[in-house]
């Protein structure tokens, strides 16, 4: 049951094989006897979830029911739930119940998909590996001694366990594919634009955009067309209508071209994961694409350019966690002062606070051109590297992540070193291109990543690509040993 | 950049951020090496570049000015830690 595709269960439950309220209950039970040691989940939704199912199944007998109706998932805990605690990772917001419903949830609400949790991740999506969660690191379920990626940890370690069908995530600068390849699942961030940031909890507002996990490119197919499309509550929402995402899925990738950028497979990239990674190039090359070496000569800046953009943004969006209005407070602050800086200080982990203050660092008076306006320059820079680079290819592949997943703690105090891990990933956010990452085979038992780039609003593009690719290889079926079983 | 000690209390004073004493050195070296890496920015020259807000380019959609919310005073100072009659409590500000 857990490895069959959204397709297959949307069938056995239009056909009544199995009703939702079963489905969801069969991943409830999955969640309550594996997530013990994973820690994937912060909070259950159980009773709602079954209710919402109960209205599934009538939505089914009454003949009003789409692909995701009655299907069960999970939300990473930055997008705010109605009446459930929305934590983002943070002790910060440890008693926050959100007020209202992100849109890209409604949407998948309105679709009839079952939340059944929200997903753990690190602290206001500041990591790379989870273990910035204020409620404890995720483990990864390929190797419990390694991590499962961030910030998205949770969902792509959930999936991968097939905990749940789908679950959402937020990319940022990585933070859906980087997981997505240390899990060995399918993960996509669309283009910037695409999915509403509404109740989307902000760390990086030019950069953050909300996106799916699934165990194969047509689920996420499936899982994004019901979450995209413009939102008059998102300001930077892109008015424009979104693709058909399954209809292409099928097309022969025959004649496509794709570019190999030589940055991304330098000297610097371990070998066994180039092995997998070209392996996967040549199995797309059989089925008919054109391979082209191309060149992104500014994107070895990418990872200096947003550890400004990033944290600048950052110290402007959590300026808003004042222990006055919601989130954290101190006990006894003796003036307003006392009460900002000891909420906050208490309020936000390590990491948050490293980015913050890097963030008012860069904008403090006498600084801002030296970096923040560079910073904005370089960015453009890159973007178009990357325009020049769609003149000549349709697609650009390279490895998703530099290794794969690291032992917990392995970076967890050197945070240069954690940011590199998303050297491939980062410049596809500065740019605001669409991105994602599908399994490509195991280096060490671990899965390894094949990241796509496709241009501004190609998703169905690279959904297409990613599908040919699965239709060619199994990597994406792989499940990781212990979590085969039923329970 | 060699970010000091007292830099660091700086920057955690602009942002009212309260931290350890204890943690001010290895804050200090941590952020001196994250701007270490930033700093490679300066391989490159930027001279003329434009720097760039939006990937798209978008301008900030503007609206109409009608009312759009309805007043939710009372679901929103749910999660407030302190209240009284509808307004925010903080510590006194004015002697």
């Amino acid at each position: 049951m857990y490895n069959k595709s959204l397709k297959e269960l949307s069938i056995s439950l239009q056909n009544r094989d199995i009703s939702s309220v079963e489905l969801s209950q069969y991943f409830l039970d999955r969640i309550k006897h594996f997530d013990g040691e994973i820690n994937s989940v912060i909070t259950l939704n159980e009773d709602a979830a079954l209710l919402a199912a109960e209205q599934a199944d009538k939505n089914i007998q009454s003949g009003k029911a789409g692909l995701l109706t009655g299907i069960p998932l999970l939300h990473k805990d930055i997008f705010c739930t109605q009446g459930l605690r929305t934590s983002c990772g943070s002790k910060m917001l440890d008693n926050f119940i959100a007020p209202y419903t992100a849109t890209a949830v409604s949407q998948l609400e309105q679709a009839g998909a079952v939340m059944l949790g929200k997903t753990n991740m690190d602290e206001f999506a500041m990591g790379s590996s989870n273990e910035t969660s204020f409620y404890g690191g995720v483990k990864n379920p390929w190797d419990l001694n390694t991590v499962p990626g961030g910030s998205s940890g949770g969902s792509a370690a959930a999936v991968a366990a097939r905990l749940a069908p789908l679950a959402s995530g937020t990319d940022t600068g990585g933070s859906i594919r980087q997981p997505a390849a240390f899990c060995g699942i399918t993960g996509i961030k669309p283009t910037y634009g695409r999915v509403s940031r509404y109740g989307m909890i902000a760390f990086a507002s030019s950069l953050d955009q909300g996106g799916a996990f699934a165990k194969s490119a047509e689920d996420a197919a499936v899982m994004l067309q019901a979450m995209s499309g413009f939102d008059e509550k998102d300001s930077t929402s892109v008015d424009r209508p979104v693709d058909d995402l399954l209809d292409h899925l099928g097309d022969s990738i025959k004649g496509l071209t794709i570019g190999l950028p030589k940055e991304f497979f330098t000297d610097d990239l371990d070998n066994d994961i180039r092995e997998k990674v070209e392996a996967a190039v040549d199995a797309l090359k059989s089925a008919g694409a054109n391979i082209k070496e191309i060149s992104l000569p500014n994107i070895n800046l990418s990872v200096p350019a947003y550890y400004v953009v990033a944290p600048a943004e950052c110290s402007a969006n959590l300026s808003r966690f004042d222990g006055v209005r919601f989130g954290h407070r101190c006990d006894s602050p003796k003036d307003l002062e006392d009460l900002y800086k000891r909420s906050r200080g208490e309020g936000f982990g390590d990491e948050v606070k490293r980015r913050i203050m890097i963030g008012a660092y860069v904008l403090s008076a006498g600084y801002y051109d030296a970096y923040y306006k560079k910073a904005q320059q370089v960015r453009r820079l890159i973007r178009e590297d990357f325009a020049q680079a769609f003149k000549e290819v349709d697609i650009i592949a390279s490895a998703t992540a530099p290794s794969v997943a690291f032992s917990a703690g392995e970076k967890k105090d050197d945070p240069v070193s954690m940011y590199l891990s998303d050297i491939f990933t980062i410049g596809v956010n500065l740019a605001g291109l669409p991105g994602m990452s599908v399994p490509c085979g195991f280096v060490d038992k671990k899965p390894v990543g094949l990241q796509l780039i496709g241009n501004y609003f190609e998703e169905s593009r690279l959904l297409n690509v990613a599908h040919q690719y699965q239709q060619l290889t199994d990597w994406h079926l792989a499940v990781p040993a212990g979590y085969e079983k039923e329970v | 950049m060699s970010i000091q000690s007292e830099d660091v209390l700086k920057i955690a004073h602009l942002a009212r951020l309260g931290i350890q004493d204890e943690q001010v050195e290895s804050y200090a070296s941590d952020l001196t090496n994250i701007m270490g890496l930033v700093e490679q920015m300066n391989q490159v020259d930027t001279t003329g570049i434009e720097p760039m807000a939006h990937p798209l380019d978008q301008v900030q959609r503007l609206r109409p000015d009608v009312v759009s919310e309805k007043n939710q005073r009372e679901a929103l100072q749910k999660n407030a830690p302190d209240i009284q009659d509808g307004l925010f409590l903080v510590p006194r500000v004015i002697e």
